[in-house]
């Protein structure tokens, strides 16, 4: 009689679900976990069934080295996703970000060339902090755009990261006539080891990790972000400032796809302005596979780091193993499916209690 | 029903028009601390924009509002959690991913080096609050409220809204979503909100439930108030009456609105 709406996740008196699934509902409400024992067992199935292939140092070393640039992205998209957004952008602003560090690599002038042409010995600290920063430009303009796109003019972030994902691919081919610009200028980078026997480049993912970590579990930023993502309203009546928020979530992830732009330029040695374009896809499977909820306010930084690696721990050891490379592809689908899927049934079994 | 005692939350002549319709048409409104008040009215009564505009949540065309008997102007919600007013939403309104302590201080948290929240101390601070409002959950600390019944979650906010009102919170229909049992703790919630000396203005369609619990009852109809009573001065019947136009003790009931 005095109840006439139904309200979202307020229906306390719906009979509680037999307990029988309660034990199989915590052990999928901890999907990174299940990621993690995944993790495990496939390092150790590979191990097991190509030892002295699968698990030596140099394979893995190998391994995180090509990873590194995705776990970057992915540190990025875990809060964007963290908020019920998506990002489909990050190839644009990893390109953008490439372009424009070899464009600022171009305004130094060194004997008759730029600092473009030259070579790791030669390159100095300050080429390498101004293109940098001009990187890190690139990734605040495809963040600003996006976060005030979405937040401000309530274009869905599916739509506004697609949108700013063609123009901003199309004004980096622009800025470059269509051609890869090559450089060594940025190489020390990512190439030498300032911890010895630790490529640069899984240092410079370890430390994004761990800044991620911080940022999205202990920081006021981070508690936001998961906030927005669980009860946008809620957010807005405790007097945080959503859009603004949002804005800063966007940029946040636009820089990291920048600085992984700068960080492909350094180990590649080269833009590639047409070898990122499933780099968006990649970083949103990690970030799914690892139990970050797409429907916002759940997110775990270790677990985007054991989802980034999955997909090619799996095409590693079916590599190695002669299995089809092309089997991890349907395999990782079919993963991700699942994976979501579970996260919406643990969403309704809890809305149901 | 002059009295000495200065209201904790008083409107006066509040008016809201929205295009032709006349939500609000002068409607006054008191609640004093130590004191359930209950506003009453039909759908339509204009009870939730005079509780949107005590709330801040929007803007009166005309009136005042006064805190403590010091007018104020609302400009947001967070101008009345500024002058010591907290609400209760219908819909909770809290962020079912996290848990009680960070929902207890979100958009208030302790930090610690201005960017990171001291999660330990705003725990155990929500678990000491929890425990003086004799809210059970202690024990839960560290789940989502997500995983909270219904009635737990409506404590949850009810306990947030105690831990930052300095003078009234208003409760939105807190029990229209809950169980008898759920009900009743909210209830008693209620009642140890109100005996630590804040108004609390209570929102209900239950009129059997608002005698129980209301010190005071206003009633509105038609964007006016039509009628007050006391504690026991009042049955179901009377105020079914009220609430239908059928009975006023109010003086300032709009021209030709209400039937007396």
């Amino acid at each position: 009689m005095n109840t006439t709406k139904t309200r979202r996740g307020a229906a306390p008196d719906a009979p509680q679900k037999a307990s029988a699934f309660s034990m199989v509902r915590t052990a999928l409400s901890q999907t990174s976990g299940l990621t993690f024992a995944a993790l495990i067992i496939m390092v150790i199935y590979f191990s097991f069934m190509e030892p002295g292939k699968f698990n030596t140092i140099s394979n893995f070393d190998l391994l995180a080295q090509n990873l590194s640039i995705l776990i970057v992205l992915s540190v990025g998209a875990t809060f964007v996703i963290a908020t019920s957004g998506i990002d489909l952008s990050i190839p644009a602003a990893v390109v953008l970000g490439e372009v424009f560090a070899t464009k600022a690599l171009g305004w130094f002038t060194v004997g008759e060339g730029t600092a473009v042409d030259v070579t790791d010995s030669e390159t100095k600290l300050s080429y390498i902090l101004v293109a940098l920063l001009a990187a890190l430009a690139a990734g605040l303009i495809v963040g600003v755009l996006n976060g005030v796109i979405i937040a401000y003019m309530h274009v869905p972030p599916l739509l506004a990261t697609l949108g700013t994902l063609g123009s901003g691919l199309g004004a980096a081919n622009l800025l470059q006539d269509g051609t890869n610009t090559g450089t060594s200028a940025l190489s020390p980078v990512t190439s030498g080891e300032m911890i010895p026997g630790l490529s640069n480049i899984i240092l410079i993912a370890a430390l994004t990790v761990i800044v991620g970590w911080v940022a999205l579990r202990l920081s006021v930023f981070g508690r936001y972000t998961l906030a927005i993502g669980s009860n946008e309203e809620a957010a807005r009546r405790v007097g945080i400032k959503v859009e603004r928020h949002l804005i800063k979530v966007y940029v946040l992830a636009a820089l990291a796809s920048s600085f992984g732009g700068f960080l492909s330029v350094s180990y590649f040695g080269t833009t590639a302005l047409s070898g990122h374009t499933t780099d968006n896809m990649q970083a949103i499977t990690a970030v799914a596979l690892g139990g970050t909820s797409v429907f916002g306010g759940v997110a775990t930084m270790l677990g985007t780091l054991m989802g980034a690696l999955i997909p090619s721990l799996l095409k590693n050891g079916f590599i190695i193993m002669g299995v089809g490379a092309y089997w991890q592809d349907v395999a990782i689908g079919f993963v991700l499916v699942l994976t979501v899927w579970f996260d919406q049934m643990r969403r309704k079994a809890r809305t149901k209690q | 029903m002059k009295r000495a005692e200065v209201p904790a939350l008083a409107a006066h002549g509040l008016e809201k028009k929205y295009g032709q319709v006349r939500a609000l048409r002068g409607v006054s409104f008191e609640a004093y601390p130590g004191e359930v008040t209950a506003l009453v009215g039909d759908n339509g009564a204009g009870k939730s924009t005079l509780v949107k505009c005590l709330a801040g949540a929007i803007r009166p065309d005309c009136g005042r509002i006064m805190v403590k008997g010091r007018p104020v102007s609302m400009t947001g919600p967070v101008q009345a959690t500024k002058h010591g007013i907290e609400t209760v939403y219908q819909d909770l309104a809290l962020a079912s991913d996290l848990d009680a302590a960070a929902n207890v201080f979100l958009g208030r948290e302790i930090r610690r080096l201005r960017v990171l929240h001291d999660h330990k101390e705003m725990r155990r601070r929500t678990a000491a609050s929890f425990a003086e409002l004799g809210v059970g959950l202690v024990q839960d600390m560290r789940v989502p409220v997500s995983s909270f019944s219904g009635g737990q979650r409506q404590s949850v906010a009810i306990a947030r809204a105690a831990m930052w009102a300095k003078h009234v919170i208003i409760m939105d229909e807190p029990t229209a979503a809950l169980g008898v049992i759920q009900t009743e703790k909210v209830l008693q919630l209620v009642d140890r909100v109100r005996s630590r000396g804040l108004a609390v203005v209570f929102i209900s369609h239950n009129l059997p439930q608002v005698i129980e619990v209301a010190d005071r009852i206003e009633v509105m109809r038609l964007g006016a108030r039509t009628a007050r009573f006391r504690r026991g001065e009042v049955d179901v019947e009377r105020l079914i009456a009220a609430v239908s136009g059928a009975y006023s003790n109010e003086a300032d009931v709009p021209n030709g609105e209400v039937t007396a």
